[in-house]
């Protein structure tokens, strides 16, 4: 009997197959706008959900949120799709703006991820800079490059943006139309390829 | 609407009870290994406790088949921190399984093969 609530889930399909015994998650990271959503929606097979949490003034910490003086709380959301990889395994992908105050409130979140897909729009490079400084300073996870290429973006050779993002020489940058699912699913390979060399590549800067 | 969206779109929802109503005050979870990510399943066998409110009864009925806690929340429409904190507490009376292992480190080259394997599938 299914529940007359529109909200619950209608048909069983929704539910994660009971042989799936393990969950993975990667982290899509970006600024607003930049495509999150379309990406997880590329290759989800269930419609990407939301969730949302609401940070009042207790929880801003020493954050500077100046200029939201008069905002009491303010709330972060956060969107998600399922891939069952295999029988036994179901991936998740959490899309996260990533600033600040993201990580402060959703603690935990990074804790045992294969690592972040960061989006990019090159027509506002800037907005991810802070992104960027929060993936290496607050987290430590391995991360790919994904430039998610809008029709009037400026076009940059790859080397350009590394160096515009001040990335590492290993951190992998793809071209990516997060619209189209085999474009998105390159782009996660890339990130979880990456993922695998990652220890190595760590120990080798320590 | 009392704050400001963070996310690309969507409305807010507001709750008219504030959250830590529904968890007896409480913000913090009695257990640390559940995330956003974990698969959680009702036990069949067992009836929801005599003291289960709204929220309980709400969430051991979503999971009458298995679902992240993170699908539980967004279906329930409700916060994560909060919907950890019901979990939490069904996870101790036994009402609620945890199927995924809680996971603090990274993935083993093993299981990122069979990422590998099943994004290359798509």
């Amino acid at each position: 009997m299914v529940s007359a609530n529109s909200d619950w889930p209608e048909r069983e399909e929704r539910y994660v197959s009971p042989t799936v015994a393990q969950s993975v998650k990667i982290l899509v990271v970006g600024a607003f706008g930049v495509g999150k959503t379309t990406l997880i929606g590329s290759v989800s097979e269930i419609a990407p959900l939301r969730t949302e949490e609401t940070m009042t003034s207790a929880s801003v910490g020493v954050d500077s949120l100046s200029g939201l003086d008069d905002k009491a709380t303010t709330t972060v959301a956060m969107d998600f799709g399922r891939v069952t990889v295999t029988p036994e395994v179901v991936l998740y992908l959490f899309g996260t703006p990533g600033q600040r105050r993201f990580w402060d409130l959703w603690e935990g979140l990074a804790e045992g991820a294969v690592g972040a897909l960061v989006l990019v729009d090159t027509r506002r490079i800037e907005d991810s800079f802070e992104v960027f400084d929060q993936l290496e300073t607050r987290t430590g996870m391995p991360f790919a490059v994904a430039v998610n290429e809008f029709p009037d973006a400026p076009k940059y050779d790859p080397e350009q943006l590394r160096e515009a993002l001040d990335l590492l020489p290993d951190t992998p940058i793809v071209p990516c139309d997060a619209r189209h699912r085999e474009s998105a699913a390159h782009a996660l390979i890339t990130l979880v390829e990456h993922a695998l060399h990652f220890p190595a590549s760590q120990k080798a800067l320590t | 609407m009392a704050g400001t969206s963070d996310g690309d779109t969507g409305d807010y929802i507001d709750h008219p009870v504030r959250p830590y109503v529904m968890t007896s005050g409480r913000a913090y979870p009695s257990r640390n290994t559940i995330r956003p990510e974990t698969l959680l399943v009702v036990d069949p066998d067992l009836r929801p406790p005599v003291t289960a409110g709204r929220q309980q009864r709400a969430l051991l009925d979503m999971c009458r088949g298995m679902l992240s806690l993170a699908e539980a929340a967004a279906h329930l429409r409700l916060p994560v921190s909060l919907v950890v904190v019901i979990a939490s507490d069904l996870v101790d009376s036994g009402h609620l399984s945890v199927r995924s292992a809680p996971r603090h480190t990274p993935p083993s080259a093993e299981l990122l093969e069979k990422v590998l394997d099943g994004l290359r599938k798509l």
